[in-house]
């Protein structure tokens, strides 16, 4: 199953980005090879319409699931029709390294 | 011209696309009915649920004589299907989808839970079962 975690930066030790479509980072967790992918987002900067994209590119990953800290108004349905389940996170010191043990542990 | 359709509330989306029918002797695939979503929702809440017209269409948020119709239309597609053996597809229709949110009291996430039949419900994060179903979340 694939993971989606939004992050601050590209690496392991980055924290969770509080936002979901503007986040910096996509990070793309693989939990059967144990592989990570980090994708720049690139609605970063967008006026609007930036949640919608980013599930786009969250969605042709394959992902399962999305781990953020916070999300648009506009998303819920359209991940709910897409069966993407949705995880907020509140603590924004939580590093991207420790999500991927903690799901790995299941 | 014609007022807009409400939007319908879809709790539960069916687990498969559709149905094909059993034949005698082969023969080519005729072209299949289109069962909207809200029309297999209305089908749910009557007669898998068992809910009254009433109750069932305040769980898709329309008002029971809309309910009515969509549950007599979804009764008609299903026997136009059974008796002509045509391909039943769920598809389409003016819905949205929702899902209820859920709070984990370990790791103190919120999540979603997409399917409701699944009943037992651990935390995505930290696995643990301590949790709580919520209605007031950051909306």
């Amino acid at each position: 199953m694939k993971i989606a975690i939004t992050s601050t930066g590209n690496n392991l030790q980055a924290t969770l980005d509080s936002r979901f479509g503007r986040c910096s980072y996509f990070v793309i967790y693989d939990t059967e090879s144990g592989s990570t992918e980090f994708i720049p987002n690139p609605n970063k900067e967008a006026m609007e319409g930036a949640g919608p994209a980013s599930i786009q590119l969250v969605a042709s990953k394959g992902v399962e699931k999305v781990v953020s800290g916070e999300f648009g108004a506009k998303v819920k349905a359209i991940f709910d029709s897409l069966k993407i389940q949705l995880v907020i996170v509140n603590d924004s010191t939580m590093t991207v390294n420790r999500i991927i043990e903690m799901v790995s542990k299941q | 011209m014609a007022r807009p359709k409400k939007l319908r509330k879809i709790t539960n989306p069916p687990k498969i696309k559709g149905f094909k029918p059993i034949r005698h002797y082969p023969a080519a695939e005729s072209a299949p009915v289109l069962l909207d979503y809200d029309e297999y929702e209305s089908l749910r809440l009557s007669d898998y649920e068992l809910k009254n017209q009433t109750d069932a269409a305040v769980e898709m948020g329309v008002s029971r004589p809309t309910f009515a119709r969509i549950y007599e239309s979804a009764r008609r597609k299903v026997a136009r299907s059974f008796v002509e053996g045509t391909p039943i597809l769920f598809q389409g229709g003016p819905v949205y989808f929702t899902s209820d949110w859920y709070f984990c009291k370990d790791c103190g996430c919120w999540f979603n839970h997409l399917n409701k039949e699944d009943s037992v419900i651990i935390c995505p994060l930290c696995s643990s079962s301590c949790i709580e179903q919520s209605n007031a979340v950051n909306e």
